[in-house]
């Protein structure tokens, strides 16, 4: 059977959730190869939680010449690995820096790519979502090694052993590659919340919160959910962009999510149209946002919200 | 200094955006406009034009039908200096790979470029690829998605707000860079501005100008294909209840609560 190769997301050796959703994908359409690139010193333990989740093989890479710079080096990376593996196919998280690597790695390699699949079948044809989640597209690489980036929540992880045999692999990086330099770095505080892009449960807020996010997190907390924002909260500056939610910032596709405050505009539809369930909580009935929920609830968020969340708080205990 | 905006003609979204039989977005059948998002791109070049003494053009450049020559025009009403439509039958359905091919082309031809400037998505396909492609095929620095950009002498710096960072990407000119929506309002343009696009050069380019070969582009060449296209069944309607006195928080949690979310 061939490798799927799969590059491995972290956080300083710490392997985010949505690279263990790709190894599962990846057991569909051959045999689970995860590449990681990273400090020598974190690839033990990388590698053995890659293991647990099915990778038969981990190719670490050291990033002495990859860490300090964008995306480039990375696609040099894979596209070498890639030529000693001759993989099946290659898949790659979804995200902003992702979809850059892959699309450098799809002209290396001459092959197709496939961005933001929400699905990918044991034949390599993938699902997509697209128009604001307007319409379901079907497609397929023809040509290549199958370049896929899948946004997380597509699949969910598995634990299943794998060998996690560890390759050393020694990539050399061109000068050309280090053309584009990281000269500063500042890491975003960690809230204690889980992960927007990954999270079961999301509720947002939007102007309608006025500012005070207090009651949105106090439910998010009850239910052990991500905190998102529409652009006008962003723009406000009441939350970080990395919290927006829509077609400039993240898609999520939870199980539930509740727009509190936000009146459903086609941009913020585009991030959070193709969640399971949908709850809304505003005040004026018209709210676009109410075309598409499965529960709302017409009323002022800074009552609905405290007296909903003190509610779970008393049921939970 | 020459800066080539890289502009889209997108089908309206707020106009349902729809396929054709071939599975190919309808460019022609419904309304379309410059992408909004490569206004950011569009006024960021103004920007850097505007932020120097020297000499500088900007050069509107899109790769589209015939109609995409409105996306050029808009760009030359907020003060792009000129534009560069590309536009043949045969780039027709074409991916971003060959549509990065074309615009690489295109730039090649145009010369002399110091920097391409690319928004952070097509509104329409949203990929987000198109700029790191264009870095790939011209061998340039890419320093892209910046919600602030910045000249240094010969070098742009960009900041760029990741998954888990904000970094500052630095480049050497010349480089391709892209912009999120992020990075400031677009302007609109001024009566005068809308008066003195009608005379600025329009130039159009053909796959023959930039000598690239027909077969290297379009639907039947594509490097993935799209099988099927559903269109989303609309959701059912859900159930509203309006609050009074705490009733909407008690009917909110029962329906959690009937879906198990608690
Ligand atoms: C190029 C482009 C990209 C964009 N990208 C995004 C994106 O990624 N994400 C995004 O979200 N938007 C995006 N937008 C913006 C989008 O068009 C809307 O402007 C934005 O989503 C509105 O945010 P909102 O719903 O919070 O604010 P509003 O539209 O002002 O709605 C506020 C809502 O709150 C309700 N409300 C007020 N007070 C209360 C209260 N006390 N209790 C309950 N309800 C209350 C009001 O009835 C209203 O419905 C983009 C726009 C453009 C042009
Ligand atoms: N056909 C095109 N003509 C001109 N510029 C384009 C075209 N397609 C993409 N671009 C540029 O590339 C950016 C990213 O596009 P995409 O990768 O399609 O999301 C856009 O914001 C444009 O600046």
């Amino acid at each position: 059977m061939s490798e799927v190769l799969v590059l491995v997301d972290h956080v300083d050796g710490a392997v985010r959730k949505p690279t263990y959703e790709l190894l599962a994908i990846a057991k569909r359409l051959g045999e689970p190869s995860a590449v990681f690139i990273g400090g020598a010193d974190k690839a033990e333990g990388a590698a053995a939680d890659l293991a647990k989740f099915g990778a038969e093989k981990v190719y670490v890479v050291d990033h002495a010449e990859v860490k300090g710079y964008l995306v480039a080096p990375k696609a040099e990376v894979l596209q070498q690995v890639a030529d000693a593996a001759s993989p099946a196919a290659i898949l790659i998280v979804s995200s902003a820096e992702g979809k850059e690597i892959a699309g450098r790695l799809a002209i290396k390699l001459g092959s197709g790519l496939i961005t933001d699949a929400v699905d990918v079948d044991a034949d390599g044809s993938t699902t997509q979502s697209v128009f604001a989640g307007n319409y379901t597209v079907k497609a397929k690489v023809t040509k290549g090694t199958p370049i896929i980036t899948v946004k997380p929540n597509s699949a969910s992880a598995e634990e299943s052993a794998g060998a996690g045999t560890v390759e050393q692999f020694a990539a050399t990086i061109s000068d050309a590659a280090k053309a584009a330099r990281i000269v500063a770095s500042n890491p975003r505080q960690a809230s204690g919340r889980p992960e927007l892009a990954e999270a079961a449960i999301v509720v947002s807020g939007g102007r309608g919160t006025g500012g005070d996010f207090g009651a949105v997190e106090g439910l998010a907390d009850a239910l052990g959910a991500a905190v998102g924002a529409s652009r006008a909260a962003v723009d406000s500056g009441w939350q970080p962009h990395a919290l927006q939610i829509g077609q400039t910032g993240k898609t999520v596709s939870p199980q539930l999510y509740i727009a509190n405050g936000i009146s459903g505009a086609i941009q913020h539809r585009a991030g959070m149209q193709t969640s399971k369930t949908i709850v809304a909580v505003n005040k004026d009935e018209e709210a676009p946002i109410f075309e598409l929920v499965d529960f709302g609830v017409v009323g002022d968020l800074h009552s609905v919200l405290p007296a909903a969340t003190q509610e779970i708080e008393k049921r939970k205990s | 200094m020459n800066i080539v905006v890289c502009v889209k003609y997108v089908p309206d979204a707020t106009a349902d955006p729809r396929f054709e039989s071939d599975n190919t977005v309808d460019r022609v059948g419904v309304d379309g406009l410059l992408s909004e998002l490569d206004e950011y791109a569009v006024e960021q070049a103004l920007q850097l034009k505007e932020g120097t003494e020297e000499e500088v053009t900007v050069t509107a450049l899109t790769v589209g039908p015939e109609k995409a020559a409105d996306a050029v025009r808009k760009a030359l009403q907020m003060g792009a200096d000129q534009g560069v439509h590309v536009q043949d039958e045969a780039i027709a359905g074409s991916d971003a790979i060959a549509t990065s091919l074309v615009l690489a082309k295109a730039v090649e031809k145009i010369g002399s470029v110091d920097v391409v400037l690319c928004g952070m998505a097509s509104t329409d396909g949203a990929m987000s690829v198109v700029p790191a492609m264009l870095a790939e095929r011209l061998g340039l620095p890419q320093v892209t998605l910046g919600s602030r950009i910045e000249r240094k002498e010969n070098q742009l710096a960009v900041q760029r707000d990741g998954d888990t960072a904000t970094e500052v990407v630095i480049g050497a000119m010349p480089l391709v860079a892209s912009v999120t929506d992020q990075s400031g309002e677009a302007r609109y343009p001024s009566f005068k501005g809308i008066m003195a696009a009608k005379k600025k050069p329009l130039e159009n380019y053909t796959l023959a100008d930039l000598g690239v070969d027909a077969g290297e582009v379009g639907l039947s060449v594509a490097w993935s294909a799209v099988e099927e296209t559903t269109e989303r069944p609309p959701r059912t309607a859900g159930e509203i209840v309006k609050d009074e006195d705490g009733s909407g928080a008690t009917a909110l949690v029962g329906f959690l609560a009937s879906k198990k979310f608690i």
